[in-house]
């Protein structure tokens, strides 16, 4: 028996060539995807009703998102100022100080490192202190020459600051050291936990977008029963009956995308004002503004994509058990 | 075209439909399938796009044993197949033109272009040309059924079936739509059709197969008169 004999009767047709068959298939989808937006169209409410609940699920990781990145900017500007500093004894000399400081700075833990005589520190003293006058009566300069380090904070290091301090001190040129960045730190863990919070916390919603946009289309599928069978009967596939389900699934999850953009967009404007009046009660021009670039995309990725996954997950599973009879 | 050999049908509770049918449609033939409600008429049409599948027996559509055609493959089997319903089974929140245009859709094998022409041909050789952008709810009952027959033709199909197509349609109508079938034949569409309007039938004069409980008689048009 030929392969061509095994085969049920259209296929032994003439095909079109690859290229036609391309350009039909191409078509077929952009006919499905314009036909299932209009069908969607003759179902106003309950599309803007779906794409409310896919956008305020969408929304509240989102603005959770929206809002700690601003927070981790603010951190960030925060980290500058965190410091440890080295008070090195009488004995260290200039060049000791100065070699002690290209050492240290050559640690991976460590940022950068500045040096402050003990002149440098007593002219910084007057200056900010305003006892100039009483600083001149002194006979020597109280005042010791100090190592900053700055420490490496960003996320990815888990500094141990005890370690730290402890090698710190153990160097014979330092007679004392003070750590100035342990709330910096605790800052940075909060932010570590809000954003594994925000994650899980997405995920979550991710999981309910797709049972919203799930069930949307089970009950879609169950009210076309009827068109169902018909297009079945007359030689329709699973595959060609499932399409314009996943295409009305793509268009949920980009309406539930825009409402969340929108949604996020309006709470920020919203929020923006107050903030700014706070932050400049702290001396900080802060603010939360819009919305980036790529949120925004991603947005708009990841709800035709929930959407997409939602209705694949379910009309598979339902178009194959209806059955023209 | 079409060829049943001692086919059954034994459905679970014990009814049988079918008790060892055969007969053999030629390609281009127009048959009349006829009895009375429950003899098996829509059995037998049932079984050729694979709604059913027989107990008993094997059955060859152009060629092929239906037996062998996979699940998967029975969609390309009904593309293949005209189906013509009493009840026309259109989709109502869809114009004529969107009706017609279905089975090209599902094929996958036409550019747009090529559906517009196929279908404006298809609803011309019916009648209805003028009414392509009109909803099929706003539609008679002969034109449904004009509807249904021009989405059974527009992908040219080898064999054509229909299930009591006059059902529920008046005589002059119902001769309408017998010289539309008549029309397919002559230009080498095999065609069988389930009726019971044997006056109807009687005038086509055509091959007739009776069926009985389930068995078959066959004869002929003029011996029924």
């Amino acid at each position: 028996m030929s392969s061509s004999e095994r085969r049920p009767p259209s296929v032994r047709r003439n095909r079109p060539s690859l290229k036609a068959r391309l350009q039909n298939y191409l078509a077929l989808h952009f006919h499905v995807l314009t036909s299932s937006l209009g069908l969607l169209g003759r179902m106003p409410l309950s599309t803007f009703m779906a794409a409310m609940v896919i956008g305020v699920a969408l929304a509240l990781p989102t603005m959770l998102h929206v809002s700690l990145s601003k927070v981790q900017s603010l951190g960030a500007a925060w980290q500058e100022s965190a410091q440890i500093s080295l008070f090195l004894r009488d004995t260290t000399s200039e060049n000791g100080a100065l070699a002690l400081q290209s050492e240290v700075k050559g640690w991976s833990e460590i940022s950068s490192v500045k040096y402050i005589s003990a002149e440098q520190a007593l002219e910084e003293f007057r200056q900010g202190s305003g006892l100039g006058d009483v600083i001149q009566m002194l006979d020597k300069n109280p005042l010791p020459a100090v190592l900053v380090v700055y420490p490496k904070l960003d996320q990815s290091t888990t500094l141990d600051t005890e370690v730290l301090l402890s090698k710190l001190r153990a160097r014979p040129e330092v007679e004392q050291a003070q750590l100035d960045l342990e709330w910096v730190q605790r800052l940075h863990g909060l932010i570590d936990l809000a954003n594994r919070a925000v994650l899980v916390f997405g995920l979550l919603l991710a999981l309910a977008v797709l049972f919203v946009i799930g069930n949307t289309i089970r009950m879609a599928i169950q009210n076309r029963r009827d068109e169902i069978e018909v297009i079945k009967l007359i030689g329709g596939s699973n595959a060609f009956v499932r399409r314009p389900f996943l295409y009305s699934g793509v268009w949920y999850g980009l309406f539930g995308g825009l409402v969340a953009w929108l949604l996020v967009n309006v709470l920020l404007l919203l929020l923006d004002g107050p903030v700014q009046q706070l932050a400049a009660l702290y001396g900080s021009d802060f603010a939360l503004g819009l919305i980036g670039l790529d949120t925004t995309l991603l947005l708009l990725l990841a709800g035709p994509l929930l959407g997409l996954m939602g209705a694949w997950l379910v009309a598979g599973r339902r178009i194959r058990t209806i059955e023209p009879v | 075209m079409i060829q049943f050999t001692n086919v059954s049908k034994r459905y679970t509770n014990g009814f049988v439909a079918l008790n060892n049918v055969s007969f053999q449609v030629e390609r281009g033939e127009m048959v009349f399938l006829t009895g009375h409600s429950g003899a098996g008429k829509s059995t037998v049409l049932k079984m050729i796009p694979l709604l059913e599948r027989q107990s008993e027996g094997q059955i060859v559509i152009d060629n092929k044993a239906l037996s062998d055609i996979k699940r998967r493959y029975i969609p390309a089997l009904r593309r293949d197949i005209g189906i013509i319903f009493q009840d026309s089974k259109l989709l109502n929140d869809r114009n004529v033109f969107d009706n017609v245009a279905l089975p090209l859709l599902i094929s996958g094998d036409h550019h747009p272009r090529e559906i517009g022409r196929r279908v404006r041909a298809a609803l011309d050789k019916v009648g209805l040309l003028e009414r392509e952008q009109e909803s099929t709810v706003a539609l008679s009952g002969g034109e449904r059924q004009r509807v249904g027959i021009a989405r059974a033709v527009v992908n040219r199909p080898k064999v054509l079936i229909a299930d009591e197509p006059t059902g529920n349609l008046d005589p002059a109508l119902s001769q309408e739509i017998m010289t539309l079938f008549e029309q397919f034949q002559q230009v080498g569409v095999t065609v069988l059709i389930a009726s019971h309007d044997l006056g109807l039938i009687g005038r086509m004069n055509k091959r007739i197969l009776a069926l009985d409980h389930g068995q078959l008689v066959e004869f002929q048009a003029e011996e029924s008169l």
